[in-house]
Order: C-alpha cells, then structure tokens, then sequence
C-alpha cells in the first residue's frame, strides 16, 4: 500500500505540475484538433502540392519518436535564434506529434464514406462545400471519433514528455519529489493516479458522445 | 492428456517464480554489500592500522627500499585519471600529481607504479599495502580522517558555475531572481543551489550532457554542479569557463594509511616544493585550463 503522506507532505508541488499538464495538454488539444484537421483536408485534396505536403507532413513527424520531435524544438531552433522555454517547445512538439495522428484519423473516417454518396449528392447539385457538411461530414465523425479520443488520451499521457525538458509538468516534479524522498514507488503512484484523473473523465466523455451520436444516426 | 498439460503449466508457473526469486536475491545481495561496505570499513580498517601505527609507520623506508611508489588512481575519471582508449596510457591531474610525488621523494618521475581503485575499493587496498597512497579525487572529510591520513589539499574541488565566455555572471552572488540554473536531477547540486539562492529559476534535467546541451542551446544561463565536471565539459568547448570561488566546500587530499605519519610529512614537503618551483602550478594548467586559484 502506498504511503499517501508524500502526497500531503508536497502537495502544492503536485498541484503545480498537475496544473501545467492539464494546460499544456489542452492547448495541444485544441491545437493538435485544428492542425490534424487542416492536414486531413490537404491528404484528400485533389490538388497535388498540397497533397504532397500533407502526406510528407504525416509520414515524417508520426514516423520519428515523440521525444527527438520536442528535441529538435527545444535544442535546434535555439541555432536558428529561436529559443522556447521547455513548456512551449513541449506543448509545440505534442501539438505537432499528435496533430499527425489526427490528421490519419480523420483522413479514414471520411474516406470510409462510401464515394456513391458524393456522387449522388453533387447529381443533385450540391456543391463540394454543401455535401461535405450535409452528407460526407455527418458520417464522417462517428466513425472518427473512436480513433480521435484515443489520441486525445495518448496527447494528455504523451504530455509527460514535457519532463525531459524542464517544462514544469506532473512528470518533471515527480522525478523531483522521487529524488528528494527516495520513496520513487509511491511518489509516481500518486503521479499515475493524478494521470487517471485527467484521462478517465476524458474517457468517460468520449464513450458517451459515441453513444450519443450512435442514436441521431 | 488435461493433467499433462496441467503439470506443464504449473512447471512453467515455479519456474517463473523461481526467476523472479533469484533475481531478487541477487540484488538483495548486491544491495546489502554496497551498504554495508562504507558502515564496515571503518571498524575492520582500525584494528590492522593500530599495530604499525608506531614510530611513524614504516611506508616510507619500504618505499625507498623498494624504489618505487605505489600509487592508486582512477581510471575512468575526465582530467584527473583516465586511461587512454587508444595508447592504454592513464593520464590526468592525479597521475602527473603522483608523477611529480615519486620525482620529489625518489627522484625520478619513472620511478611508480599506478594501480586503478575505484571510490569503494581505495580504502581497502590502502589496508592491504597494495599500495601505498590514494590520489583519486578523493575528498577530505572528517569521517575519513578516522581511516587515513590525508595530506594537505592538492585541488579545491566544490560546486561551482559554468558560464558562456563574456557572461555577466561571474559568481554565485551574480545569481539574482530570474536567472537561469540548469542542474542535473536529483543531484546534491540542486539542494545546494536552493539554499544558495533560492529566487533562481532552476532548470533540472535528466543528466549532464542534455545539460550541457541546454546551456549550449541558450536555454539556462549557467550549468552548476561540482568543478571536477564543468573542467571536463570546458575542455571539451572552449566557449565556455568556470567562473568564481567553489561554494561547497570538498577539497581533495592525498591518502595515506592510517598511522604513517614519517610519510604524510614528506608528502606535505613534497606539495609545499612543487607548489614554490611552478611544477604544481603546470599540471593545473595543464588539465583544469586554468591558473590555481
């Protein structure tokens, strides 16, 4: 059994971390879902430079590790002139890591809806914008969104990142709560349990817009 | 044909277990010496060392006989004891330091003999003669004053700060609230600088070259830990200097075995001469790239 008094005994130090993981991921969150998005829509372009460069974009960044990505941020831009704090250059990495795993997300889901519909929809003169949003994109998200929220769950777990690189997260002032008390096993307990409440509720909500959507189909 | 199988399983099953036994018990094991290693010397060491504690002890006179001293120095330490990976010579500030001993006490620097030791085993082989002082960053603390004789300090090791060339920081005064202090994780370093000055913004990583590498990358404004290993990464980019007095306090002496006063003295001369003829002052230079403060 855990000893739970290392979680009193420094809580503001938890708390701090806990704080920092909760806005790094949300920021990447949002900025990985617009990204991700963006990226998707220029996978299934029909113009070919940007379909190249979407396709360049995601084979190279979810081919390399989470870690060498918000390595080259936080030690390679410095010798361009651009130095980023760890907090950003990590939120920046995890933004750009987990935007190209969305963007193969929503790349499938759309792709999955069978291309008769789009014929059948532009026969009746909708235009591409109008059959994406009345026919494609509605059915489109249901089969997305298994996929999207298991990514969003690896983006808050994958956040621990930010510890390699001074960035303030759960993961970094654990190591250092680990250092000072020895107490290494029951210092990342409190560390994963404080992960399980971001990821759960996270989990829970995914599985019920799941549901929901499920029944307006 | 459910039993066989039910037998196989359950066999697979001990044997697992008794993997995982083993492995426990060999770390128990290896875990329990290294404890008991430091607590146990001390009390074993005392008993050998009282008897040739007379007279000043006989190191010296055996020395002279033997026409050779017999030094132990590390072997895998950056700029004091390191054994060439390429000519298999050991070179460092310990090894010129025991070079320059033999030359003042036999007369000729040839005249030695190094043996590798690690921090656990110096003291052991001090005991058993198999050498006959210890020159291998070892530290003088009070606790070890009990077990040997050290010499006077012949390098001021300590906490200290690197810096980019040209830095306003020239000290650990110069650290005021915002300033940069990239440090390794865990390390004493970090608790030292706390208490030093606790408004500094310290940086912590995993270990000492994503350190080194932050510090380059501009990402801190100095690096801190003990002096020995920001020489090491000076030497290895010249951009960079150690700046201002160590602020922890672990100088390195000289070992000697319990009770040999006759050649702890001689030593002491030793130190004292080439400290006066310049020799110390270039082997300092040589290695740590800077004049002895």
């Amino acid at each position: 059994m855990p000893d739970f008094s290392i979680f009193t005994d420094y809580f503001p130090i938890y708390m701090k971390g806990f704080g920092n993981t909760i806005v790094a991921s949300i920021i990447a969150l949002i900025g990985s879902f617009v990204l991700g998005t963006i990226i998707a829509v220029f996978r299934i372009s029909s113009v070919k430079l940007l379909n190249w460069i979407g396709t360049a974009f995601v084979e190279f960044i979810r081919n390399i590790p989470l870690l060498l990505v918000v390595f080259v941020f936080f030690y390679g831009l410095p010798s361009v002139g651009v130095t980023l704090s760890g907090f950003v250059c990590g939120t920046v990495g995890l933004t750009v890591y987990t935007a190209s795993f969305i963007a193969e997300a929503i790349r499938a889901g759309i792709m999955s809806v069978p291309r008769g519909q789009t014929e059948a929809a532009q026969a009746t003169g909708l235009t591409y914008i109008q059959t994406m949003r009345y026919v494609v994109l509605p059915q489109a998200v249901k089969i997305v969104i298994p996929p999207l929220s298991n990514q969003f769950l690896n983006l808050v777990k994958n956040s621990s990142v930010l510890g390699v690189f001074a960035g303030f997260d759960l993961m970094y002032f654990g190591d250092q709560i680990a250092s000072e008390t020895y107490a290494t096993f029951d210092t990342y307990v409190i560390v994963a349990l404080l992960y399980l409440v971001l990821t759960l509720p996270l989990s829970y909500m995914a599985l019920r817009l799941e549901r929901k959507l499920a029944q307006t189909g | 044909m459910i039993s066989k199988k039910w037998v196989a399983s359950c066999f697979t099953f001990l044997l697992a277990i008794g993997f995982v036994l083993s492995g426990c018990g060999n770390t128990a094991q290896t875990g329990g010496g290294a404890a008991s290693a430091p607590a146990g010397s001390p009390a074993a060491s005392s008993a050998p060392s009282g008897t040739t504690a007379a007279g000043g002890g006989f190191a010296l006179d055996d020395i002279k006989k033997r026409g050779k001293l017999v030094v132990g120095v590390k072997y895998d330490t950056k700029l004091f004891g390191l054994k060439n990976p390429t000519g298999g010579e050991v070179e460092g500030f310990d090894v010129d330091m025991a070079k320059a001993l033999a030359k003042e006490i036999l007369g000729d620097e040839k005249k030695i003999e190094l043996k590798e030791v690690t921090s656990k085993t110096r003291i052991p082989m001090l005991e058993n003669k198999e050498i006959d002082m210890i020159i291998a960053t070892m530290t003088i603390t009070d606790e070890r004053k009990k077990q040997v004789e050290f010499s006077d300090v012949y390098f001021k090791a300590g906490q200290s700060l690197l810096v980019k060339k040209g830095s306003p920081i020239k000290g650990i005064a110069d650290i005021k609230k915002g300033t940069k202090v990239l440090a390794v994780k865990g390390s004493t370093s970090v608790i030292n600088i706390k208490a030093k000055s606790p408004d500094a913004t310290i940086l912590e990583f995993d270990n000492y070259q994503d350190a080194f590498s932050a510090l380059k990358a501009g990402q801190g404004d100095t690096l801190t830990t003990d002096n020995a290993i920001l020489y090491g990464m000076m030497a290895q980019d010249k951009n960079y200097e150690v700046v201002g007095e160590p602020f922890t306090d672990e100088p390195y002496g000289i070992a000697m075995k319990k009770g040999e006063t006759a050649l702890q003295s001689t030593v002491n001369e030793a130190l004292k001469k080439l400290q006066s003829n310049g020799e110390y002052k270039k082997i300092y230079e040589k290695w740590i790239g800077q004049s002895p403060s």
